[in-house]
């Protein structure tokens, strides 16, 4: 009965490849080309995680930040991932360890990173330990292998309402630390204005990134704020704080407020609002999406575009206070540094304030910060909010864990159930 | 009491529930409470120094079944932390007034979370214990992070942590430790009069009784065991790298010893004989223990220590207790000791000592085929 409903109604994709989606190609080629010569330009690098990551200070250091998460992601999306994950699982490396730092390892196994290699080895190893373990052990496993020095940035979790003047002091104290070993690194003097400028384009992207975010609370939203965020989602993360990046957004916020005064949205009929919480399944990310598309739903809010940062309540950077600025980023305004239930809340606000219809959870086996206790948030907002409720499960970058025609029934029979209920709701 | 009846009366004592626990020792100390810290470490100083009972929050075990966690928690969740919800669902902590978690993992820190919004009438606190081991700033944010838990404490309970008191609190707790130290050194030498259950049991108990009374079980063992008569059978020297946070099943330890090993060494309960030196001496007792916690830690997979080599501690431990070879025993599903296993392995395959990987659960209760590895493994040893 399923099929046959999607059948009778086919909604279909409007190849939605705009302006947004070619510039953040460009942008991200640029980058990763310049990441291909830094060594032979004798550029010192400068490995991050993207969680509330603090590139912008790493920009104006003059170290080029490069992202193994990144890599990991584009490996897997490429359908390359699972060569290198058995690289490392052969290693050592457990079925049950996080498939992401295996991927990378394997990617060194299998002679893809080091010296003269596609992916160069870091000159520093900075850990931004920002809510997930596993980051300290990638970062300790990237450092022995590359022999590049690991600067541990320790970034008290959130456990109060707000971050504490020590937890602040902390971190302020740990980036000027920082600043101190990338001068030692580079031989360039640190220079604060310089500091504040880059922070200036950061709030622009900042502040672009969350006007995108708030248009799709327009009905049809003009994208998909879970499967296209990954368009924006490079260059917020990874490109923050350059004058480009400040631009592909305001050309965002323009190209999506088109869409939105022409009425369109990624598919030819928005038919279901969705909330979707936790990574995509990168391996799988077209037919993954399809199975959403067939029913009309359009996820117009998600967790994961904020991993890197929580812009779309109001933060962004000051370039008044610029080291304090950074470090309530890392301590605050991002998802990765709160806890599990503080994330029901900021669901919470993105079902009532998207006004979404359900929400989806993909929970995936290599990051247990996202997903260990999503059983929990499942009965939270079914049972307690009565918000309907999807729960599936596979993974971000291995693709033996992505079990197509069971992940299909389940959301063909969540939505057909979704839209009797809309049936019934509107017959009454 | 005789070591014997120590023995006895600590593995009576690991078979209660920590509700009952909490609740005989309210009702001796009445106006008390009863505070447990999952693993690895948490202050048990602060909970002693408000004149509250200290407890390990240790999992079920085999001991309860799992009826609602599953639904909280996905199938690649490891077992204690399933367990230790259950607990709190099916009302076996129930007494125990306070919990406290830290960052320890990804999946402690969610527990956290959720016993906090599941169990509202205990005093749930989620500590955030340095990764950085050298920033000169350590010291200060840690000592802030202890206050912020006693204010808590008194806050939720009207008992505060006074600095006299916690002096004092370190003092009793530097003596514990300094015991459960001298009874491993001397499993090192006589590894045949102390059995790892013994040793393990004794210390479990310690994690449920006032530290006082551990003191007096410890002291009497220190005393006797030497006397002891027991003669040292050839078996492999071994030590146990892992178990630090799940806790193995008795009958695992039994059968790593049944198999031909002699454990002298091992990273079991490791957060409640965490320092390597005594942490007492002059000025602020929260700047002190704070202090300790970054620079006279033993090694851990839990805690990032950037002046050593994850390795090194263990080859150190290695060489220290004279061993043959290293039995890896992870947690299923156990990152922090999987991740570690790669650098260790590789650490002790550079150094030439052997090594053998068993995984274990806390619920696992057939021992068979890890009883034949291990036999396998000692013989290839014991007859290499």
């Amino acid at each position: 009965m399923a099929t046959a409903t999607a059948k009778a109604q086919p909604v279909t994709e409007r190849q939605y490849q705009g302006r947004v989606h070619e510039r953040s190609r460009q942008l991200m080629s640029a980058w990763m080309g310049e990441l291909g010569r830094a060594e032979g330009e004798n550029q010192a690098t400068g490995a991050l995680m993207i969680s509330g990551n603090c590139v912008e200070l790493l920009r104006a250091c003059h170290v080029l930040p490069m992202f193994p998460e990144v890599t990991a992601l584009q490996n897997a999306i490429r359908h390359k991932s699972l060569p290198l994950i058995l690289k490392a699982e052969q290693a050592g490396y457990s079925s049950d360890n996080c498939a992401y730092v295996k991927a990378d390892i394997g990617l060194f196994l299998d002679g893809g990173m080091g010296p003269g290699k596609p992916v160069p080895f870091p000159t520093i190893v900075v850990c931004n330990y920002v809510g997930c373990n596993v980051y300290v052990k990638w970062f300790e496993h990237l450092a022995d292998i590359s022999g590049a020095r690991l600067f541990m940035l320790d970034v008290p979790f959130a456990r109060t309402d707000s971050p504490s003047p020590e937890d602040v002091r902390y971190v302020v104290s740990q980036l000027e630390e920082l600043i101190a070993l990338c001068e030692s690194v580079t031989g360039r003097r640190f220079d604060i204005d310089e500091l504040r400028e880059i922070l200036a384009y950061a709030a622009r992207a900042e502040d672009g990134y969350a006007r995108c975010k708030h248009l799709t609370k327009h009905r049809p939203a003009p994208f998909d704020s879970y499967f296209d965020s990954i368009n924006m989602m490079g260059p917020i993360n990874v490109l923050r704080g350059t004058r480009e990046a400040a631009e592909f957004f305001e050309e965002a916020v323009a190209e999506f407020e088109g869409l939105v005064g022409g009425g369109l949205g990624p598919l030819s009929e928005e038919r279901f609002r969705t909330v979707i919480e936790g990574p995509p399944p990168y391996p799988y990310y077209r037919s993954f999406r399809n199975l959403f598309t067939r029913w009309g739903a359009v996820a117009v809010q998600s967790t994961y575009s904020t991993v890197g940062g929580i812009w779309e309540f109001g933060f962004r950077k000051d370039p008044r206070r610029p080291l304090e600025s950074i470090a309530e980023q890392m301590l605050r305004e991002n998802l990765t540094n709160r806890s599990i239930v503080a994330r029901y809340g900021q669901i919470k606000r993105y079902v009532e304030e998207w006004e979404a219809d359900a929400l989806v959870i993909h929970s995936i086996k290599s990051c247990r910060l996202f997903s260990a206790g999503q059983g929990d948030m499942r009965d939270y907002f079914t049972r307690e909010l009565g918000v309907p409720t999807l729960m599936v499960e596979s993974d971000l970058e291995d693709p033996r864990y992505y079990a197509e025609a069971q992940i299909k029934n389940r959301i063909d029979a969540f939505f057909e159930s979704l839209e009797h209920k809309k049936m019934l709701a509107g017959a009454r | 009491m005789n070591a014997e009846t120590v023995l006895e009366h600590c593995r009576a004592l690991v078979g209660e529930p920590l509700g009952t626990v909490a609740e005989r020792w309210k009702t001796e100390h009445p106006g008390s409470r009863a505070v447990a810290v999952y693993p690895v470490w948490a202050p048990a100083e602060l909970i002693h120094a408000a004149g509250m009972l200290p407890l390990g929050l240790l999992g079920g075990g085999t001991s309860v079944e799992l009826t609602h966690a599953d639904a909280r928690f996905q199938s690649f969740v490891c077992s204690i932390a399933k367990s230790t919800l259950e607990l709190g669902f099916q009302g076996l902590v129930k007494g125990v007034d306070g919990f406290v978690f830290s960052n320890i993992c990804d999946v402690a820190r969610n527990l956290g979370s959720l016993y906090k919004r599941n169990f509202t009438d205990a005093f749930v606190e989620y500590l955030h214990l340095p990764q950085n081991s050298t920033s000169p700033a350590v010291a200060g944010y840690m000592a802030a992070e202890l206050r912020r838990l006693a204010i808590g404490f008194e806050h939720a309970f009207e008992l505060p942590v006074t600095d006299t008191a916690l002096e004092k609190s370190i003092e009793t707790y530097d003596a514990l430790r300094s015991r459960l130290r001298a009874l491993y050194a001397f499993r090192i030498e006589e590894p045949q009069k102390l059995s790892t259950t013994e040793l393990y049991v004794v210390q479990r108990a310690a994690t449920l009784a006032p530290p006082d009374e551990s003191l007096a079980w410890l002291d009497t063992l220190l005393a006797e065991l030497p006397l002891r008569a027991a003669r040292p059978r050839d078996r492999l020297r071994v030590v146990v790298e892992g178990a630090f946070c799940e806790q193995p099943p008795l009958g695992l330890l039994e059968v790593l010893e049944e198999a031909g090993c002699y454990v002298v060494e091992d990273d079991l309960l490791l957060g409640w004989r965490w320092f390597t030196a005594d942490v007492n001496g002059d000025g602020d007792p929260f700047t002190r223990l704070g202090r300790a916690y970054v620079d006279r830690a033993v090694p851990s997979s839990t805690r990032h220590e950037s002046r050593v080599h994850r390795a090194d501690g263990l080859i150190e431990k290695v060489r220290r207790s004279r061993a043959g070879a290293v039995v890896f025993m992870p947690a299923k599903f156990c990152e922090p000791a999987l991740f570690d296993y790669v650098l260790m392995k590789q650490g002790l395959d550079r150094a030439g000592i052997p090594h053998l990987l068993v995984e274990f659960e806390e619920k696992m209760w057939t021992f068979e085929r890890t009883r034949n590895e291990i036999e396998t493994f000692v013989e290839s040893m014991l007859f290499d």
